[in-house]
């Protein structure tokens, strides 16, 4: 247990000193500058100049997973030798919570840029109003729709624009239909955050059996979410021409829909882990099971991100 | 237990350590560093504009300073110093063994030098280093920016990871780990105004990250937000820039509140004048920073209810700082004041920032900053918040508490020094370039017209003076460190209040393991 000190404090677990934050910030760092570095090999440079951009990027991102790996084992290990007291888990607990607001803070950004370009852009590109009175000259025959299949660049046609050109902007053919994918999709998530609460009540229960079960259900669900993502994702570039390079609509649409398809894989890794983990070590019990709880709260925030996004990207 | 053991030896002792004042005293040299480095940029934009006309560097590579130089003094010098203050003084002060997660704090710092190297690295790049302005508006960030942009984007998102992580380290060691008795109501405001500072950086963090994300994805990857002919809007990037940006303001000077607000007690030995109205005051300009932002952009083409409304939104922000100086000249009313070199670092500050904050006030009135939008009158006033209110606080947090930090007294009379050249060397440079703006000089121009000549000449002189007295306060904190005079063996000044001067100085490694009790 916590050990106590003389006038009945628990005292606070400070850890030993540990190499987990140095090598995980050099190994980010790796990561990071050699996307920047691959990224710009593809836009900038010279294709028939090698560089080490790939390597720099792989062995970072390689080396900064075996850090969190070991840094959340380090965690887990101490946690169940019983250094950590109930003050320190209500710090990881803080954490967490704050963590998750961060992400919601992200997330608001981006519907935020999705309400701007949608209710005041469009309409002020296509001449309306005070923010419109130039643009009138500049993107004549521009009318307003959403989902914008004509972009200000198709309208004027891409010789005759007026102002510098810095891409090609065209529109798509057709937009996703919310009635079939993105309906089952929406069926799938929300069955899932269900499903993880059953996995929830199931180990305040001890019924661990259960609990595996549950928590397993929530990935598959997860996962198959995944994978119509995925199909769908396939059918708006090949079929309807819907790009990132589609102009607004398309470039809204997959940076909403794919930043929160990249929260869902990285819920789904979390869950893989606590399932692995329960099924492995037999780790969590009824009081004691944050790491759990943790990946739950994130599972369900991104649910409730999906049903914002259900609304205001696909049927609204 | 480990609570119990002494740091390291030797180098690596730095890398591994989890110990808060090991990251704050890393924290504060860091930032340190970056402040020569971003004075050294100031350093060239000074002498080039010493005379009108090309004298010393290109138009570009002057387009490439003004960069620099807004970067690495925003989140390279200003920033991480406040979060190495913190580190250092919110356990001593709570009564916390340590900050609440360790570890990750010692991520939050490791993060920030090889980001920093990699942002310095840009300016040997082909095409050179980020060249528009520290605000980056597309299409100049985005269309016409160098191929270094990609590495800047990217040390942005580490900055802010690190920005994030540490908040919320701050958050939980005060939310969690005050000592008992010490409520919300009885911390020092130091602590208070980080608490809410901690608030801000991660509700806007995040947001300059989806910025920066939309500036990649538009220079790498087709899309449009920042692009009209795909149906976007280059405005959008200013929204969004903005959204964080002014709370990125609030950000940097409510620290320095906190200082002011430990320090001016302590030399008018009484109590600081209306502790509570200073908490909410601190929350309210906290809740109005994310109301103002079009205040930046009132000349972009903005709907005549906007302006009013973020016009008027502004304005009430005049309300909870004047609410903070009123408190701090009150303090001061009536006591028995002492001057030492904090206290006139202090000083300066109330007197300087208000200036800067009456400027603000000018420039918060949507018809007239059409006058002077992107002026130099804009220049000097936001130096007078940043430099005169954010450094000032700097170097009176260091004076005050290098005694507890080091055990070891500055020497005073090169503190006075310091302060004097800082205060003249700082007005020489920055108070002729509201008359510059006023008479139309534009800011970020490597040349000017004739009629400015005598006022850029004054300021250029001012800035070198002022940066030669950085080095002074190098020397002497050096100097206190090596060869200093013990201090004091608790109390380094007669008046001071607060549980981290219950502590010996310097500091034991480890403080406060028990928790006090506090009455």
């Amino acid at each position: 247990m916590a050990g106590q000190s003389n006038n009945g404090h628990e005292t606070y677990y400070v850890p030993e000193s540990s190499p987990l934050a140095f090598l995980a910030s050099i190994s980010l760092f790796l990561t990071l500058f050699g996307a920047a570095s691959m990224i710009n090999d593809m836009s900038w440079g010279d294709p028939d100049v090698a560089t080490n951009s790939k390597i720099y990027f792989t062995v970072g991102l390689f080396s900064f997973s075996a850090v969190l790996f070991w840094w959340f084992r380090t965690t887990i290990v101490e946690n169940l030798a019983g250094k950590n007291s109930a003050q320190l888990k209500r710090s990881y607990v803080i954490g967490m919570q704050w963590f998750i607001f961060s992400e919601v803070m992200f997330f608001f950004a981006l519907f935020g840029t999705l309400w701007y370009v949608r209710n005041l852009v469009g309409p002020w590109l296509a001449g309306e109003g005070e923010g419109g009175r130039m643009n009138g000259l500049l993107w004549p025959g521009f009318e307003y729709n959403w989902p914008m299949n004509t972009t200000p660049q198709d309208a004027v046609g891409i010789a005759n624009q007026t102002i510098a050109n810095n891409g090609t902007f065209k529109g798509a053919d057709g937009t996703v239909d919310w009635t079939h994918i993105p309906l089952i999709n929406t069926i799938l998530l929300l069955s899932s955050s269900v499903t993880l609460h059953f996995a929830h009540h199931a180990l305040k229960e001890e019924q661990r059996s259960k609990f595996n079960m549950w928590l397993g259900v929530t990935l598959i669900l997860g996962f198959v979410f995944v994978g119509f993502q995925v199909v769908e994702y396939q059918e708006a570039m090949h079929e309807l021409g819907l790009t990132l390079g589609a102009g607004i609509y398309g470039t809204t649409f997959f940076f909403l829909t794919g930043f929160h398809g990249f929260h869902v894989c990285m819920g789904a890794i979390m869950l893989t882990i606590q399932w692995l983990r329960s099924m492995k070590a037999s780790h969590f019990t009824k009081d004691d099971h944050f790491g759990f709880e943790a990946s739950a709260w994130y599972w369900h925030f991104v649910d409730v991100v999906w049903i914002f996004l259900m609304l205001f990207v696909y049927i609204l | 237990m480990s609570a119990h053991h002494g740091p390291a030896k030797g180098f690596t002792r730095w890398l591994t350590t989890t110990n808060h004042k090991d990251i704050g005293t890393m924290y504060l040299w860091f930032s340190f560093a970056m402040f020569i480095l971003g004075g050294a940029f100031a350093m060239v934009i000074r002498a080039e504009l010493f005379q009108p006309g090309i004298q010393i560097v290109d138009p570009e590579f002057f387009n490439q300073m003004t960069t620099m130089h807004g970067l690495v003094m925003v989140f390279g010098a200003i920033m991480p110093a406040f979060v190495g203050l913190a580190n250092w003084l919110i356990p001593m002060m709570i009564g916390a063994p340590d900050m609440a997660l360790p570890r990750m704090n010692n991520w939050s710092f490791w993060i920030l030098p090889p980001t920093f190297l990699m942002l310095a690295s840009t300016l040997f790049m082909d095409g050179g280093a980020p060249n528009y302005g520290w605000t980056f508006y597309a299409p100049l960030s985005t269309t016409y920016a160098p191929p270094s942009v990609t590495y800047f984007i990217f040390a942005i998102h580490l900055m802010g990871l690190s920005s994030i992580m540490g908040s919320i380290n701050i958050i939980a060691t005060v939310v969690n780990m005050r000592a008992p008795g010490m409520t919300y109501m009885k911390m020092p405001l130091f602590v208070w105004t980080w608490l809410i500072t901690a608030f801000l950086l991660v509700a806007v963090m995040p947001v300059l990250a989806a910025c920066v994300t939309m500036m990649l994805m538009d220079i790498h990857f087709g899309t449009s937000f920042f692009s009209a002919a795909g149906g976007g809007d280059p405005v959008l990037f200013q929204h969004i820039f903005w959204f964080f940006g002014h709370p990125e303001v609030y950000i940097i000077i409510l620290p320095a509140f906190g200082v002011v607000s430990q320090i001016i007690p302590t030399f008018a030995r009484k109590p600081l004048f209306g502790y509570d109205s200073m908490v909410y005051a601190t929350a309210s300009i906290a809740f109005l920073s994310f109301i103002v932002w079009v205040h930046h952009m009132y000349t972009v083409g903005i709907p005549v209810a906007g302006e009013l409304f973020f016009m008027y939104a502004t304005m009430l922000i005049a309300v909870p700082t004047g609410v903070k100086v009123f408190n701090w000249i009150t303090t001061m009313w009536q006591g028995a004041m002492t001057f030492e070199t904090p206290m006139l670092f202090c000083l300066g500050f109330v007197f300087l920032f208000t200036i800067g904050g009456f400027t603000g006030v000018m420039l918060s009135l949507a018809p007239v900053d059409f006058q002077y939008h992107d002026s130099y009158f804009v220049v000097a006033h936001f130096h007078y918040v940043m430099v005169a209110g954010a450094v000032f606080s700097m170097s009176a947090a260091v004076y005050y508490w290098l005694p507890k930090w080091t055990g070891k007294m500055y020497d005073e009379g090169m503190g006075k020094a310091h302060f004097w050249i800082s205060f003249i060397g700082f007005n020489l440079t920055f108070f002729p370039q509201h008359f510059l703006g006023l008479a139309g000089m534009p800011r970020r121009i490597p040349d000017y017209a004739l009629q400015f000549s005598d006022f850029n000449m004054m300021s250029s002189i001012g800035a070198f003076i002022y940066g030669a007295s950085q080095l002074l306060f190098l020397f002497n904190v050096l100097r206190t460190i090596l060869a200093g005079k013990p201090a004091p063996a608790e109390k380094a000044w007669e008046g001071a209040e607060g549980l981290e001067w219950t502590l010996p100085s310097p500091a034991p490694y480890h403080t406060f393991t028990t928790p006090p009790n506090v009455k």
